[in-house]
């Protein structure tokens, strides 16, 4: 029961790649290399998110880099609140974590609720030396103190609004959308 | 809306097979979590289960203990020998007490059939049948249909005989309900005697001999064969019941198909099963076990989130995941 | 004690075939007239028309729990609830505790019905001591104090021999034998009907044949010894069929058949419901349209209720633990008028006979008639009053129904027993329930 409201364009296709690849060099700077950096991607389009920056990644560095991917939804706080929240995406994650420098990719960083599950999940697999954040958004109204290290864009969006991000793989085409419900 | 169990597990009977296959699925993931070094996730951190036997049982018991404990829920564990006297008037009282103490769900075994129901009715925590009488024991039959879809790839047209005491199976009820409703073939196998009236008007055929619907079928459910039945006069004896309707080596190999062979356990070697079937290599009972603990935790958890009141009352809040973060 | 004179309505006696619009003068206890009566000098006169008056309907089959258990029922309540049903007479089974075995026990239900000013209660003795199938009890002593049949209801009589002796000995008084016909050992911790509802449910089912068998050895015994069998509470259409072929060869055998039994299957017993948990089971719509058909041909001469109440929370448990019975007798002329006579199955005057007349007759008891110099035992109701069955109203102690909610035509108005008003609905309405019923 969408509410039809305004829609405008936050990034096209064109600069989701500038993001991503600058981003992908910020991700080597960050890991000193390629070597013990590992990729998770939150389920779904952060799994995508990682998929190409993995890609991008090994174009620049010659390497594989080794990639996983987390479903946070048994780890969320809210089990009860959201309701039936019925498939759980796989989560699987590459061997040792000990000694990694772990990259966890998403798309949107809002509250930060995720991603303190998704810290809360990590620790259940291992110790990694460094845990960073990297995210295509930041729209800021963060509820936990949590920030990203690496950010594709940041956009000043209000609460109630919703940030789109469109993906190729999942959606068909890549964009990123402010949604602005009309009031 | 998104598809929901609704607040109880109580038989496979009352749900779709949208239903059944959200459990199934939602069960994958679980395999997973069982599989990790550290076997646990926070998801029912704070729930409180009572698993209430009234009835011994070993191994659904610690299958539902282990779901629940890898899903960070606290548990107390409650047996009763449920003698004929008390069970029936302990019943009311039981759910009063339970409900007084505030629990979230319930897991309960109880001799008498309905008895799940008649709590589900009288307590607003989730109730889950681990077994109630002859009547269903729903994720036993999950946990075969999981079971069945991980080796054959698919259930719907997969011939499925279930073979032995059908007249005293919950076991064989509840996975009637569930194949039919997935669209596989059943049939039943088993002495006459034991053999419920009817039983044709579930959707299912009937073999009289072991021999034709080991030809017929893909997959065997092997029951076990209480003792008290031989006392009862359902059958002569164990060792006859062995010669006609046990499952061996040599009927497995006269048949034209590689058969699967499941049983829910606890098995009687030499009896239904013969010890070189149960080891053997057609034998996907361990994976069974394995199974039930996945599906358990995929009920458990779709109960606990599956409360649209609760949803609806924190509706709002804005900690929503839907896809702005 | 005023006479009564009730006007204008449709006066309904099988007994004498009558079924005419008329007037009934009631006086010293007694049918005094009928035909057309302007007046009586003294008279409470009411005005009927519309009603059917009809002599008082007669119930062979209740369980009353006096002595023993007089919290779910008391011989006063159980006899103000027949008089709210419109019956002004019901046999109570002696499945007591103690079991009413001898003439103290068969004298004690006759005084305590006599203090309760509502319907007539005749006792029914048991057949063996303590109904344990053995030895037979006295007979000649508990007639003597009042008991109209024998019966070890409740329990079937498992031992032949004890059946045929039975049957022979109670040729001395007169008095009919009533089985209760049940082969224990295919019955038993049979909870419901024996089919695809139990197999569903997971319910230990009692099969037809359980009751059938003891239907066949009842009518061999019957026509060996030449005594008159009656056979409780029929369920299925292989008894029918048993009836019927007994009557065509002239066997002494009456047969009744309740109103759950031609009403509900055993789809009432989904969901567990425990006031669908009957003795004998509900069974199938095949067995409903039997037991119709042998309703309307007389192969079941009677309709009884098989009243049997049970404490509030002695449903409240699991189906196999739950007690049988249902509680019958303020909804069994609905059910008979609902289900019999608005479906077709049965006129008005045959309804009227199989509750009122044949009972009477099966039974040798005084009553289903209007003939002149008959003691006043009469029932008005409104056969076309529409009601929804609510248990919290009924006079019975207990609740234990499933017709619940159940919408059912034709409600009692008044019942007159040896010319005392025992039932008047509308001053019943009023408030004042218990005493102005028994009073005046």
């Amino acid at each position: 029961m969408t509410v039809a409201g305004s829609r405008s364009a936050l990034l096209d296709a064109r600069a989701i790649k500038r993001a991503l690849d600058r981003m992908a060099k910020e991700i080597i700077s960050l890991a000193g290399g390629s070597e013990h950096l590992v990729l998770i991607g939150i389920q779904r389009r952060g799994v995508e998110l990682a998929e190409r920056l993995a890609h991008l990644i090994t174009e620049k560095s010659g390497k594989a880099v080794e990639r996983g991917a987390l479903d946070i939804t048994l780890y969320r706080d809210d089990l009860e609140t959201v309701g039936p929240r019925p498939l759980v995406g796989q989560t699987h994650l590459p061997g040792e974590l000990s000694g990694k420098c772990v990259i966890i990719v998403d798309d949107v960083l809002y509250t930060g609720r995720t991603v303190r599950a998704a810290l809360d999940e990590l620790a259940d697999f291992g110790r990694p030396s460094r845990v960073g954040l990297s995210v295509l958004i930041d729209r800021g109204g963060r509820e936990l103190p949590i920030q990203a290290d690496i950010v594709g864009k940041s956009v000043d969006a209000r609460r109630g609004d919703r940030v789109d991000v469109l993906l190729q793989e999942v959606d068909g085409r890549d964009a990123v959308e402010l949604v602005r419900e009309a009031s | 809306m998104a598809l929901s169990l609704g607040k109880d597990l109580i038989g496979l009977e009352e749900l779709s097979a949208d239903q059944i296959r959200l459990i199934l699925d939602t069960a994958e993931p679980f395999k997973e979590v069982s599989e990790r070094a550290i076997k646990k996730v926070p998801t029912l951190r704070g729930k409180t289960i009572v698993n209430l036997f009234f009835e011994s049982s070993t191994r659904t018991r610690i299958s539902f203990e282990f779901a629940e404990k890898r899903l960070s829920a606290d548990t107390v564990n409650v047996a009763s020998s449920g003698s004929s006297v008390e069970k029936g008037e302990n019943l009311v009282d039981t759910a009063r007490n339970l409900e007084s103490m505030r629990i979230d769900m319930v897991v309960m075994r109880h001799p008498s059939s309905g008895a799940a129901q008649f709590l589900a009715k009288r307590i607003r925590s989730n109730v889950i049948n681990a077994g109630d009488g002859t009547h269903e024991h729903p994720t036993q039959a999950l946990l075969d249909l999981l079971t069945i879809r991980d080796r054959l790839g698919r259930i719907e047209g997969v011939k499925v005989c279930i073979c032995g005491d059908i007249l005293h199976s919950r076991v064989a009820r509840s996975n009637i309900w569930g194949l039919v409703k997935l669209g596989a073939e059943v049939a039943v196998c088993g002495p006459r005697s034991l053999m419920p009236r009817g039983i044709e008007g579930l959707g299912v055929k009937l073999f009289r001999r072991i021999e034709e619907a080991m030809e017929w079928a893909e997959v065997l459910n092997v029951l076990r064969l209480q003792l008290e039945r031989m006392q009862a006069g359902f059958i002569p004896s164990l060792r006859e019941y062995n010669r006609v309707f046990g499952v061996t080596v040599e009927r497995l190999a006269r048949a034209s198909r590689k058969l699967l062979v499941l049983h829910p356990g606890p098995m009687n070697r030499g009896v239904e099963i013969d010890s070189r079937v149960a080891d053997g290599e057609q034998s996907v009972i361990l994976h069974q076990v394995t199974n039930g603990v996945a599906v358990r935790m995929a009920v458990l958890y779709l109960l606990a989130g599956g409360n649209p009141e609760r949803a609806e009352a924190a509706k709002g809040q804005g900690s929503s995941r839907e896809g702005a973060e | 004690m005023k006479p009564i004179l009730l006007k204008g309505g449709r006066v309904i006696d099988p007994s004498a075939n009558r079924d005419e619009i008329a007037d009934l003068l009631i006086e010293n206890g007694k049918i005094a007239g009928l035909g057309s009566v302007a007046s009586r000098e003294g008279a409470d006169v009411i005005d009927v028309t519309g009603k059917i008056v009809a002599p008082g309907l007669i119930d062979v089959h209740v369980h009353l729990r006096e002595p023993g258990q007089e919290h779910v029922e008391t011989i006063a309540t159980g006899a103000r609830a027949a008089a709210a049903g419109g019956f002004t007479a019901v046999c109570a089974m002696p499945n007591t505790d103690p079991v009413t075995d001898n003439q103290a026990a068969v004298g004690f239900i006759v005084k305590q019905a006599q203090d309760a000013r509502a319907a007539r209660v005749y006792p029914i003795g048991a057949i063996s001591l303590g109904q344990k199938g053995q030895q037979l009890a006295e007979f000649g002593e508990m007639v003597g104090a009042g008991a109209v049949a024998v019966s070890d209801d409740g329990k079937p009589v498992i031992s032949s021999h004890l059946m045929r002796t039975a049957l022979e000995y109670a040729q001395t008084f007169g008095i009919p034998v009533a089985d209760h016909c049940e082969d224990h050992t295919l019955a038993a911790g049979g909870a419901m009907h024996e089919g695809l509802v139990a197999t569903r449910l997971g319910l230990r089912g009692t099969p037809a044949a359980a009751e059938e068998i003891m239907v066949a050895r009842d009518i061999i015994l019957a026509e060996l010894t030449g005594g008159q069998v009656h056979l409780c509470h029929m369920s299925t259409r292989g008894s029918v069929a048993l009836i019927r072929w007994a009557k065509d060869r002239g066997v002494v055998v009456t047969a009744e058949a309740t109103p759950h039994h031609f009403t509900l299957t055993h789809d009432a017993c989904g969901g567990y419901n425990t006031n669908a948990k009957m003795n004998p089971p509900l069974r199938e719509a095949e067995d409903i349209a039997a037991i119709r058909d042998a309703l309307k041909d007389g192969t079941i001469d009677v309709i009884a209720s098989d009243h049997a109440p049970h404490h509030y929370d002695a449903k409240e448990r699991d189906f196999d633990d739950a007690p049988f019975g249902i509680v019958g007798l303020e909804t069994a002329l609905g059910l008979g008028m609902t289900e019999l006579v608005r479906r077709g199955t049965l006129t008005l005057p045959q309804l009227v006979a199989r509750m009122s007349t044949e009972p009477a007759r099966v039974f040798r008891l005084p009553g289903g008639t209007l003939r002149t110099g008959a003691p006043a035992d009469v029932v008005v109701f409104d056969p076309d009053a529409d009601w929804v069955v609510d248990p919290s109203t009924f006079r019975s102690k207990s609740r234990n129904s499933p017709f619940a909610g159940r919408q059912l035509i034709g409600q009692v108005e008044l019942t007159i027993v040896g010319g005392t008003m025992v039932f008047n609905r509308a001053s019943a309405q009023m408030g004042s329930a218990q005493n102005a019923d028994v009073a005046r």
